[in-house]
């Protein structure tokens, strides 16, 4: 095979049983690999209404075809599994080395079912694979983790694992790999800690091979020039990473302010990624095969907010800065750094302390709740601190620990969790910004930008310009975001690749690559067929249009200062067009005749 | 005079495309341990070295080769590696202070940089210019400048 190779590995936890099978080609063609494959596998394998921390739940981590090879940014892994924190479907995906280790180790997928009756790490070498005991390992933080995995195996391996707060079935836990590449969202690293899985260690020395070497090597040198020439891809995320968006989203008046009580923050530029370079960062990272390199490699050399490692990312910062109305860069990196030490969701972290600073200030949450701690916005060292709690679940963390919308409702007032299917939604406000709006409300992860990263034609100007404030044509930019986003993920690749490539270059590359030709309109079907079928388990298991819809302030409340002011999202008004452009019924469900026509049937 | 590849570790972001350029260049597959040039990272601090042969003018690959089959081309920087007359021997490997010589067992060959008959992929493929192929008499030109350039700083404030 080229591209693929083929193999699945099967590990059952309860049973201690390893096996390995044939990937179906079929399978591999039309849903290609980590998102889609492991879509595929997972809802073929697993009842949809089945609880999220039961050992019939499984966790898939599947690399893509790109993964492992030198098309650009095409390094990643995704996991798949029942998310305990929306109820429905959780998708996330990493960069970093260790996909592409999966990968040459030989394998499309791993899937891991049942539950370890003691803690143990898998251990993979190209064909051996062990269950080994991780009893020393239990309660031991990413770093040194990764570290202790790395002197029982081999000190090259790739590590993916969970820190405290996935073991504590933190909802909001990511796994981690090379220490601080995260999948982060849906609280995958809360189910790999009900399995009692520390981590996955891989070393890999098998080749993949390639169907069309010359013609791969010129669509990828196509890719790069592209990604080069590019103002974003080839110059702005290096210079200044993600975070170089809090400026241009505070310009735009949509940088969610105050757990979205407004959409501008007077002193963003503190956070943001110019100070950010000028301040802590130590050089700019790339993932395997990246050739963007907006990682941020930073260190704060003394103080009480005195780390390193990497990040902050812009989501993060927003979340733990503007949206906690906190504006020390030195207090942001120390709470992502604890993120990634720890093993929780940057994202869902910041938003869940932001909900608990608000219903703080509302008189909601009081300072007998918080055992005297002072949740005012602004409180930078109650942030460093609640995290560290909410990874440990100490105190008010225990709580922290379910995400903002179990937590609101604890206290009685769910409606101050700015959640979609109660997973955190990001830094875009879709007062601000319509169609952003419309993909939080419709992603099947619950509130996620990067699935459907309109973004790019409503502020950036890539490749199209909208005016951000109205919704004309935003159903149908959302859908094309949402089917090609879905079909760059199955392949392996990054979402930053388009600020450069578009869908001609995917699928020349994937074609060249694999052997099996794609169309540009095949490989958008396939990113088609992958959205369908996650939304299609969601329904099975409970979720209904009513999901689809954003936190009530945000239909109500207009934003209060900024050059967004009096602006209000308009979700409700765009979603029946979103629905008839999916061929879904008034209701969001699919039709039989669309899900023929995306042999889904 | 001769050209030489150059390592920036400073401008390296760990991305690996030097290594999977240099696998493929050699075998159009990418097979992580056919690489000639290997990249270093500490996942933690964020840093990351590639590494490769350096053409040893006194290279102990060469020198302990019990047939030659490693040996300087004359009155170039380049150490040539002939697999006929090579019986795998891998002294090479244990000379070589910088591991940059390997034994590939799949291959029954010794892996060493060849700088792809004088256009390295390496090169090529590196998206931050972190691995230049340069002249050897000039290699060192941009680094001495840069901390020339320092010290012309320190002089002109004080």
């Amino acid at each position: 095979m080229f591209g693929w190779t083929g193999k699945i590995l099967r590990v059952n936890l309860t049973t201690g049983a390893i096996s390995k099978e044939n990937a179906d080609p079929t399978m591999l063609a039309e849903f290609i690999g980590a998102r889609g494959l492991a879509t595929r596998l997972f809802c073929n394998e697993v009842d949809a209404n089945v609880d999220a921390f039961s050992p019939d739940n499984k966790l898939i981590f599947s690399p893509g075809p790109f993964t492992g090879t030198f098309a650009p940014s095409g390094g990643r892994y995704h996991v798949v599994t029942k998310s305990p924190l929306t109820g429905g479907l959780a998708g996330a995906n990493s960069g970093g080395s260790f996909g592409p280790e999966l990968k040459y180790a030989g394998y499309d997928a791993l899937i891991v079912e049942g539950k370890a009756e003691r803690p143990v790490y898998l251990w993979i070498k190209d064909d051996v694979v062990e269950i080994r005991d991780a009893s020393a390992l239990w309660g031991k933080w990413v770093p040194e983790t990764t570290e202790l995995v790395r002197k029982a195996t081999d000190e090259e391996a790739k590590v993916a694992c969970i820190g405290p707060a996935g073991e504590n079935r933190v909802l909001i836990a990511a796994i981690m790999n090379e220490m601080s590449r995260a999948a982060g969202r849906g609280g995958v690293g809360a189910v790999m800690g009900s399995k009692n899985l520390k981590a996955v260690a891989v070393v890999g020395s098998k080749p993949i091979k390639v169907a069309d070497p010359k013609g791969f090597e010129a669509a990828v040198i196509k890719g790069r020039e592209l990604l080069k020439a590019h103002p974003v891809g080839g110059a702005g995320l290096k210079a200044y990473g993600t975070d170089v968006l809090v400026n241009i989203l505070n310009e735009t008046g949509a940088l969610p302010t105050r757990n979205f009580q407004d959409g501008f923050f007077p002193t963003a530029n503190k956070v943001g990624g110019e100070s950010l370079a000028a301040e802590i960062l130590t050089r700019a990272k790339g993932c395997f095969s990246c050739y963007i390199s907006c990682g941020r490699a930073t260190k704060v050399s003394s103080g009480k907010f005195k780390g390193e490692g990497e990040g902050p990312e812009y989501e993060a910062a927003w979340s733990m800065g503007p949206d906690c109305g906190i504006d020390n860069l030195q207090a942001i990196a120390k709470t992502n750094y604890l993120c990634n030490e720890l093993g929780i969701d940057s994202i869902s972290m910041g938003a869940t302390v932001a909900c608990a600073m608000d219903l703080f200030q509302a008189g909601y949450l009081t300072s007998k709740d918080t055992g005297g701690m002072d949740l005012s916005f602004g409180n930078a060292d109650t942030l460093v601190e609640l995290t560290r709690m909410t990874g440990l679940r100490e105190g008010l963390g225990d709580q922290l620990a379910l995400g903002s919308y179990r937590f609101a409702e604890l206290y009685g007032h769910p409606e101050f969790s700015m959640t979609v299917k109660k997973q955190e939604i990001p830094a875009y406000d879709p007062r601000g910004v319509q169609g952003i709006g419309l993909q939080y409300a419709t992603c099947n992860r619950g509130g996620c930008h990067v699935k459907g990263y309109t973004i790019a034609v409503e502020v950036l100007g890539n490749g199209a310009k909208l005016d951000p404030r109205t919704t004309k044509d935003k159903p149908y930019w959302v859908k094309l975001f949402q089917d090609l986003t879905a079909a760059i993920d199955a392949s392996g690749g990054c979402i930053f690749g388009t600020f450069g490539m578009g869908g001609d270059e995917y699928a020349a590359m994937i074609s060249t690559l694999t052997g099996v030709t794609y169309t540009t309109e095949d490989y958008l079907r396939a990113g088609e067929r992958i959205w369908n079928l996650e939304r299609q388990f969601n329904l099975r298991a409970g979720l209904t249009k009513a999901d689809d819809a954003l936190p009530v302030r945000l239909t109500t409340q207009p934003i209060r200062t900024g050059p967004a002011k009096g602006e209000l999202s308009h979700v409700p008004e765009m979603l029946p067009e979103y629905y008839a452009l999916r061929g879904w019924d008034a209701e969001g469900r699919p039709t039989p005749e669309r899900l023929t026509q995306l042999h889904l049937v | 005079m001769s050209r030489v590849l150059m390592i920036h570790p400073d401008k390296c972001t760990g991305c690996h495309n030097c290594s999977l350029a240099c696998g493929f260049a050699h075998e159009g597959q990418f097979r992580p341990t056919a690489t000639r040039i290997h990249v270093y990272t500490w996942d933690q601090e964020g840093f990351s070295v590639p590494l490769m042969c350096q053409q040893c003018d006194d290279a102990s690959c060469a020198n302990v080769c019990p047939t030659n089959a490693l040996h300087r081309v004359k009155g170039q920087a380049l150490v040539e590696y002939d697999r006929t007359k090579c019986i795998g021997c891998r002294m090479c490997v244990i000379a070589c202070p910088f591991g940059s010589a390997a034994y590939d067992a799949l291959t029954e060959s010794i892996l060493k940089c060849d700088t792809c008959a004088g256009d390295p992929a390496c090169v090529r493929a590196c998206p931050t210019a972190a691995i230049e192929f340069v002249d050897d008499s000039v290699a060192t030109r941009g680094r001495k400048k840069a901390f020339a350039t320092k010290l012309k700083a320190v002089f002109e404030e004080g």
